[in-house]
């Protein structure tokens, strides 16, 4: 875990501070061997998840839907990992298959809210003037409404399901890859090949998409990795509040929706694992992250990410 | 400081206020719009399981009661001059005026945050300082990696959690509502007793953010020259400490406490739902599970306002606290 703590924060910083070393400050171990370990470690566990995604439910001939009376709410053991749920279902088996439908529906909503977002920050750092204005008055009126309270509103609207779920988090989702596209192309614009380009008689359609999207697309790529846990986390806030997924599809909001009843009687760990389904995804990504950016920037100075 | 620059302050009081308006009208105007697309009904909405025997003639009385054939444009220009003028619309799920809801239930959500808040200002400020300290100690190590799993932790999860431990396991703190569900009367001691554990999960989802923001800001300002200047004239290392690098790493971070009211919304929704506290909060997901329009709307413009105060309010902090930044030109 500390590996991974010291993604964002504290590598940029320590590399100012690095030069100016202050006599009395003591330091723990060496930062360069603790950041190769946390993008291993980090490396290790997104790997792992989504073979584990992507194999085990069609490999495993076991229905996690199967339904055993005599063997319900069994606290976790060899036989059951996790233990089972109140109709006696495995919770392993269960939270596999939460992951992977939470996953798909993160991975989806994040790359809709990157094509969005970048879309529309490209339409307006390129076109700029009254365009660029008005986009960016209209991403800070939706940036004035807490996200989760509008992905709320467009699902009581259109009522809970799958694609609602997706919609609404890639809504509430994309202003801030709109921002970084606009700011990266602003940026851009301002250098010598782009002049160049342009003297040389290309559209603006042409520097637009064949030499400035190119520049941008890595942070755009960035951005629509961190949102992975964004958007996981959305959804089974949604599916926590019974306003995503239906309740029979296992992700891990309905998961842990689904497991108040047996903590209320006092059985922890129908609620317990779940979640940390939902903490260790986030953190790898997170310091996998951490590092690919410090790669693409390493000046900047880093800032918290999740 | 002596004194405030009230006019100063005010000034951009009144000019937030002029920006507010076109925000809001286009986030209500939004909210309609996204209502007109959806298969969303008015007239089934209001007429509920009764709407479902009743002959033709009713259902199109009603719809025309209700203005429902009217184009979203003018039903909204509608309700925004109502609004105005204090009248909401009715809400169905809580048999009751819009108003009313949100006048009843308000207070208890302001509590919630406002205690939930100043707990996680004060202890993510103590953790923070410590953790920049010692940079890379067992102190800091435990802290930051707990601030980051905890950042990661689903709000609703950590709050189930806590009803376990506290009120299940230990059976020290009630395990949520208002008050005991036997008494009639609200009493001082008997919320205060409910809002801890509410109020303790809401500071835990809101401290990771500060602990990280305080150790960087007070970490960074413990490495520049003032901070060396202090400690080469000999003074005590709780005054380095605490007058100079808490001071100005301090700086950044209370200028973005105003903006964290979306994330404190967000925390409140779940926080509340998982407790069954009486906020509005609450009122928001009962609202969306029975579409419940006119509150929904109501609560959503509201949530609007509280993040353009919220915003507000950063700015004001940022030109008070920094001499640098006059308040004419935020």
């Amino acid at each position: 875990m500390t590996s991974i703590s010291d993604a964002t924060s504290g590598t940029a910083a320590a590399e100012e501070a690095e030069e100016a070393e202050p006599v009395w400050r003591s330091r723990g171990t060496d930062r360069r061997s603790t950041r190769t370990i946390r993008v291993y470690t980090s490396a290790t566990l997104i790997v792992a998840t989504v073979l584990a995604v992507l194999l085990v439910p069609p490999a495993v001939q076991l229905d996690q839907q199967a339904i055993d009376l005599s063997a319900k709410l069994l606290p976790p053991s060899w036989e059951h990992p996790f233990g089972t749920d109140d109709v006696g279902r495995d919770l392993l088996l269960r939270c596999v298959h939460g992951l992977r439908v939470s996953l798909l529906v993160g991975v989806a909503a994040a790359l809709a809210a990157t094509v969005i977002g970048t879309a529309v920050g490209a339409c307006a750092g390129a076109l700029g003037g009254w365009v660029d204005r008005g986009v960016m008055r209209l991403v800070d009126t939706f940036s004035s409404v807490p996200h989760l309270l509008l992905g709320i509103f467009i699902i009581a609207m259109f009522r809970p399901g799958v694609w609602p779920v997706v919609i609404s988090v890639a809504l509430t989702h994309w202003l801030s890859t709109a921002r970084i596209v606009r700011a990266e192309i602003l940026s851009l614009r301002s250098r010598p090949y782009i002049d160049a380009a342009v003297s040389g008689g290309a559209s603006r359609w042409r520097v637009t998409v064949r030499h400035l999207l190119p520049g941008v697309l890595p942070q755009a790529a960035l951005a629509a990795v961190l949102m992975i846990p964004h958007a996981m986390w959305h959804e089974s806030a949604l599916s926590f509040l019974g306003l995503g997924l239906p309740t029979h599809t296992a992700s891990l909001g309905t998961l842990v929706q689904s497991a108040r009843g047996s903590l209320l009687a006092g059985q922890w760990w129908p609620t317990l694992f779940p979640g940390l389904f939902i903490i260790v995804p986030t953190l790898a990504i997170a310091g996998l992250a951490g590092a690919w950016r410090e790669r693409l920037n390493p000046r900047r100075r880093s800032e918290l990410m999740l | 400081m002596t004194s405030l620059p009230w006019g100063a302050m005010a000034r951009l009081a009144g000019r937030r206020a002029l920006f507010a308006v076109p925000v809001l009208f286009a986030v209500t105007f939004g909210v309609f719009a996204v209502a007109a697309a959806s298969p969303f009904d008015p007239v089934k909405a209001y007429g509920g399981t009764a709407a479902l025997g009743a002959d033709q003639a009713t259902l199109d009385r009603l719809r025309e009661n209700l203005g429902a054939d009217e184009p979203f444009a003018v039903r909204w220009w509608d309700w925004l001059t109502r609004a105005v003028a204090g009248d909401l619309g009715d809400s169905s799920v809580m048999r009751q005026p819009v108003a009313e809801v949100i006048g009843e239930r308000l207070v208890w959500s302001t509590l919630l945050c406002a205690v939930a808040f100043a707990v996680a200002v004060l202890v993510g400020t103590l953790a923070g300082v410590l953790a920049a300290r010692r940079p890379g100690s067992w102190f800091d190590r435990t802290v930051t990696s707990l601030a980051y799993s905890l950042e990661a932790a689903p709000v609703f999860w950590v709050a189930l959690l806590a009803i376990w431990l506290f009120a299940l396991q230990w059976d020290v703190l009630p395990a949520g509502g208002l008050t005991e569900t036997a008494s009639e009367q609200v009493s001082a001691g008997q919320v205060l007793s409910h809002v801890v554990l509410p109020a303790g999960v809401l500071a835990v989802s809101q401290l990771p953010w500060f602990i990280l923001y305080v150790r960087q800001g007070v970490g960074d300002a413990l490495a520049e020259d003032p901070v060396r200047g202090a400690r080469a004239r000999g003074l005590s290392e709780r005054t380095v400490l605490l007058g100079h690098a808490l001071r100005s790493g301090l700086l950044p971070v209370l200028t973005l406490v105003g903006s964290r009211v979306p994330e404190l919304i967000t925390g409140a929704l779940l926080v509340e739902s998982v407790f069954s506290w009486p906020g509005i909060a609450a009122a928001t997901v009962e609202a969306a599970t029975s579409v419940d329009f006119p509150l929904l709307a109501a609560l959503t413009t509201l949530a609007t306002v509280a993040v353009l105060a919220g915003n507000l309010l950063a700015d004001l902090l940022y030109g008070l606290s920094d001499p640098r930044v006059k308040l004419s030109e935020l």
